[in-house]
């Protein structure tokens, strides 16, 4: 896994305080704090991000897309789900 | 005990202040003031708590639902509660405390969850009055939680507050087809809002003047309106409601000032409030007990995981 290199991170920015953190992108790095700096001196050239977190590559578990379809799947008949499903009286305010 | 505030840096102390005021969002690697801190995983649990335990009184109708429709929306919605208490325990955890030290918490009586668990639902007309009621006194209260202070409660917030809105519809529609229904369905409605009014009001919790952490927590942005300001927007808006599919809420003195746009009410008994909040209310010890039991039950499946996890990592170093 580990070569010439360095190890692969992902980059994940927090666009303004309070917002969820959103992936941009990855990067290569020996360490944790050259990560860090890498992800500073790579995505945050413009004032994108007001905080950074990085996570490596190898410790993300992701879906397949080849099971995409099966895997959602079970969310596609469950209609009730949803506020519109329902069926309020004439006039029915602030609900 | 969490440090005084006295005790903190004082000039770290002030830039937090600062940052609160700019409505800029607590992270959690951010310092933080203990007393933030301890408040915060006090609020937030007790919020955790009140989704899992909420489940029960109405995981006691999917059995007894009387329709395929109404039992998949019901399972629908406890299913949300259950994730909705997974969202907050998680983060919760970012706050430095564990999941066991949360739990154990619970089960020594020393966190609390909302008092309105503390109920029964005896009839199906409940579950309409549920959601309804509860969870639409839960809406108000969220909805206001998601300018929060601190980050990932916030976000919590946003993403609790987009699946709750079927949970009100669904109930306010029980609520609005048995009013409209045979006597006897219409008489089994009226019942169940008699029953949860004040229940529900009084998850607001106790007047602002009487409540201990109000006015550092609107300081430090932790709630952002008062108790008895939620409390009055919930009337306003469930009273016009209950007319609509003419039902009458069990209040004599309610009133709607025309000048300032808000009803005047009765005072709730804070006798029946501090007495469930005591642990003295109809179903505390059977919530309490069933958590505790259903706890208890899936110690072997954790084990199990744990076992299978170690069998599953060792098989990858090994292969
Ligand atoms: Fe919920
Ligand atoms: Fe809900």
């Amino acid at each position: 896994m580990e070569d010439n290199q360095g190890i692969l991170w992902e980059v994940f920015l927090q666009p303004k305080a309070g917002r969820p953190f959103k992936h941009v992108g990855s990067l290569h790095a020996y360490d944790k704090t050259m990560a860090m700096e890498s992800a500073r001196d790579l995505y945050t050239r413009r004032g994108e991000g007001n905080g950074i977190w990085i996570v490596k590559a190898e410790d993300i578990v992701a879906s397949q897309p080849e099971d995409e379809a099966s895997f959602f799947e079970p969310a596609n008949d469950k209609v009730y789900r949803h506020p519109t499903f329902y069926t309020m009286p004439e006039g029915a305010k602030n609900i | 005990m969490a440090k005084e505030l006295e005790e903190e840096d004082p000039i770290k102390l002030a830039a937090f202040q600062a940052k609160i005021d700019a409505e800029i969002k607590i992270e959690p690697k951010d310092w933080m003031p203990e007393k933030y801190r301890i408040g915060l995983i006090r609020q937030m649990s007790q919020h955790a708590h009140s989704e899992v335990i909420g489940m029960q009184p109405e995981g006691n109708w999917v059995s007894r639902a009387p329709s395929l429709r109404a039992k998949k929306i019901l399972m629908a919605k406890i299913q949300d509660e259950g994730g909705h208490g997974l969202y907050l325990y998680c983060a919760t955890e970012t706050l430095g405390t564990s999941r066991d030290e949360i739990l154990e918490n619970l089960h020594a009586g020393k966190a609390k969850y909302a008092s309105v668990f503390n109920y029964p639902a005896p009839t199906w007309a409940d579950m309409g009055a549920i959601g309804w009621l509860v969870d639409g006194a839960a809406i108000v209260n969220q909805v206001s939680l998601q300018k929060t202070s601190y980050g990932p409660y916030s976000r919590a917030m946003v993403r609790i507050c987009k699946e709750e809105s079927f949970h009100q519809r669904q109930g306010y529609e029980i609520m609005a087809n048995m009013a409209k229904g045979s006597a006897a369905q219409h008489k089994m409605a009226q019942d169940a809002l008699d029953r949860w009014w004040w229940p529900s009001l009084m998850m607001f919790g106790p007047h602002d003047s009487e409540s201990a952490h109000t006015s550092q927590s609107m300081k430090w942005k932790i709630k952002r309106e008062t108790n008895d300001s939620l409390r009055q927007q919930f009337i306003d808006k469930t009273v016009p409601q209950a007319e609509l599919i003419g039902l009458k809420i069990p209040d004599d003195n309610l009133k709607l000032d025309s000048e300032t746009g808000h009803y005047s009410h009765t005072d709730i008994d804070w006798d029946e409030f501090w007495n469930v909040i005591k642990g003295y209310g109809p179903c505390n010890k059977k919530r309490l007990d069933h958590h505790k039991k259903a706890h208890a039950e899936g110690q072997w499946v954790r084990e199990a995981a744990i076992a299978y996890a170690k069998k599953q990592e060792l098989k990858l170093k090994t292969a």
